[in-house]
């Protein structure tokens, strides 16, 4: 029993995600199910992006990139050649961290913003390659065949099944980011963040560290890309890289706290379930992007740590939970 | 030989575009060389040049070119606003809280813009005629454009070079406490040079929708190509970023030649990434 109290702080993510997959069950409402999942979406999204960003410290702003093209891997195979959900998840997600470790090799090289901007420009690259990809479907993208469905006891079936394919996928990526943290590779990682000359002379092997932390953020989101475009039913480069998401990823992580496993959870439900309100809402429709801006800058001014991060500090009796 | 014919057509106004291209990103790399920020609002404030050429031309008819004094006006006060609510408190901080406090301006402006004036195109319909130039023709307003940029490149070299407020801004970029200690008030200059390089960017805008069609959301494909431009001329060396501009302005015009149009932005983002792996500091930049 000595590791239990180690793992304390997994405990209250998972109950969350608990929470969120018993809600629309037990409501039995379809829109309550699909807002759920784009919050699921989010949280699994977020918290492997805060295994590079939070964990080791390098902001990466097309993070996207995996989910586009794990998404596009995972999609072909499972429309044009036949293979089942589960494989083509898998697929999506080893493309995904193999495109990580080569690209990793290379840019992890840079630092701070320069690093930044390279994530920016492979983004960009990787939309504009595959739209002239002929395999994928250039320009128009690949549109499920529907008859895909039928293996899954058909179309509303299958819906039904990617919720709660989702909510196992965001659990996975709740309980890697927590083993990371928790591990002496994760502590390696940290000692990356504050100081990365500082933690080689104390014998973390920095570029190994980097490259593993890298791979590891982008195998979740090469999987949930397969299994959104699949929900979806077609893709298309524009939605599958679209540069503002990676934007939206950080803006999570940052709300509710870099660096911890809650943190990114608290972000996503935080982040769109503010966007949910204002897009819908009379007063704010047309200016909700301008609302979102101002919040975002009063918490980057004031509140850097995040809501997490902020509760930790002020309150110390928490942060044996709050991880 | 068709390819050398459509080489021949295509090149000249490559050149000419990357002459403003130039323009559009050196707010960026001034800003970034100063005080080491990558401004993400830089896009939105290129349409919002773009717009104010609209709204001076249409609505209030005021001539293009004498609007951009008004533009770059305006644009330099828009910094220093910018530069004092968003950027001031986390100019020390981490990239993070830099990038996202510029990336929150960005929200703000396209939030508003878009109340405004929806994401549907507008077009400025002035026109300066026309001229052959061998197999081809150049479009006035945009040798027009082209000499402009040429112009306000030469008066940030002057102005940087030449004068005194423009020594601070390079003393400052080069060591802000130093300069602090040589009585150089470097709050001031920082927001200066973020007023300078909104002015630019808004400037360009105002240029580029002279000749091209644009939307509140425009802005974005020129901040990205903003960045390419940076690093290829040199991020933090503004008179290099016209020669950025000039190099993707010719393959802009190059490539059309040999491969289909949409392969450019592989190519340009590839080349980017690359560059920014083998030399960060730029083709011109100095060796760090």
């Amino acid at each position: 029993m000595k590791n239990w109290r180690k793992h304390l702080g997994l405990l209250l993510p998972l109950l969350v995600i608990v929470g969120m997959v018993l809600w629309p069950t037990v409501t039995g409402s379809v829109s309550n199910r699909e807002s759920v999942f784009t919050i699921l979406k989010a949280i699994a999204l977020a918290s492997s992006l805060n295994i590079l960003l939070g964990y080791t410290g390098y902001v990466s702003f097309g993070h996207i990139v995996f989910f586009g093209f794990g998404g596009y891997v995972g999609l072909y195979l499972v429309n044009d050649l036949g293979w089942s959900i589960w494989t083509g998840m898998l697929m999506g997600g080893i493309a995904s961290a193999i495109l990580a470790f080569v690209l990793g090799k290379a840019i992890l090289r840079l630092r701070g913003a320069y690093f930044a901007l390279a994530t920016i420009g492979i983004n960009e690259a990787m939309k504009a390659f595959i739209n002239n990809f002929d395999l994928f479907g250039g320009p128009i993208g690949m549109t499920l065949n529907f008859s895909v469905y039928k293996a899954y006891g058909g179309a509303a079936q299958a819906l039904n099944m990617a919720f709660f394919i989702m909510a196992g996928l965001a659990a996975i990526a709740l309980v890697i980011s927590h083993l990371v943290r928790t591990s002496k590779f994760g502590l390696g990682l940290q000692a990356i963040r504050e100081d990365e000359d500082a933690a080689e002379v104390m014998g973390v092997i920095a570029p190994n560290a980097k490259t593993w932390a890298y791979v590891l953020s982008a195998l979740i989101p090469g999987m949930v890309g397969v299994l959104f475009f699949f929900k979806n039913g077609n893709v298309e480069p524009h939605v599958a890289f679209p540069l503002h998401a990676s934007i939206e990823l950080l803006v999570m992580v940052m709300l509710g706290g870099q660096g911890t496993v809650l943190g990114p959870i608290m972000g996503a439900f935080a982040y769109q379930g503010m966007r949910g309100y204002f897009v819908t809402s009379d007063f704010f429709k047309d200016i909700q992007l301008s609302v979102s801006g101002v919040l975002l800058l009063l918490i980057v001014l004031f509140i850097p740590a995040g809501a997490i991060g902020w509760l930790r500090h002020r309150v110390p009796a928490l942060r044996r939970v709050l991880q | 030989m068709q390819q050398i014919n459509l080489l021949l057509t295509s090149l000249p106004d490559g050149i000419l575009l990357g002459f403003v291209y130039g323009v559009v990103a050196m707010g960026l790399t001034l800003i970034w060389g100063v005080m080491n920020v990558i401004n993400l609002s830089h896009g939105p404030i290129i349409a919002l040049g773009m717009f104010s050429t609209f709204i001076l031309f249409i609505r209030m008819d005021i001539n293009p070119y004498l609007g951009l004094i008004l533009v770059a006006v305006l644009g330099l006060l828009l910094g220093i606003l910018i530069y004092f609510i968003a950027v001031h408190r986390v100019i020390n901080a981490p990239h993070l809280s830099s990038l996202l406090a510029t990336f929150s301006v960005n929200m703000i402006i396209i939030g508003i813009g878009t109340a405004i004036f929806t994401t549907s195109p507008y077009n400025v319909d002035f026109n300066l005629g026309s001229f052959p130039l061998g197999k081809t023709t150049v479009l006035g307003t945009r040798l027009v454009a082209a000499l402009i940029a040429i112009f306000v490149t030469g008066g940030l070299y002057f102005f940087l070079y030449r004068t005194r407020p423009g020594k601070y801004i390079r003393a400052v970029a080069n060591n802000r406490s130093a300069a602090e200690l040589m009585g150089i008030p470097s709050t001031r200059i920082l927001a200066l040079s973020f007023g300078l390089g909104t002015m630019l960017a808004a400037v360009s805008g105002a240029l580029i929708a002279t000749f091209f069609p644009f939307n509140i959301l425009s802005g974005g494909n020129y901040e990205l190509k903003s960045f390419v431009i940076g690093v290829l001329g040199g991020l933090g060396n503004p008179v290099g970023a016209l020669f950025g501009g000039l190099i993707l302005g010719i393959l802009e015009g190059v490539i059309p030649a040999f491969l289909e149009t949409s392969w450019v932005p592989v190519i340009e983002f590839g080349l980017f990434v690359l560059i920014l792996l083998v030399r960060p500091s730029g083709l011109f930049g100095e060796k760090k």
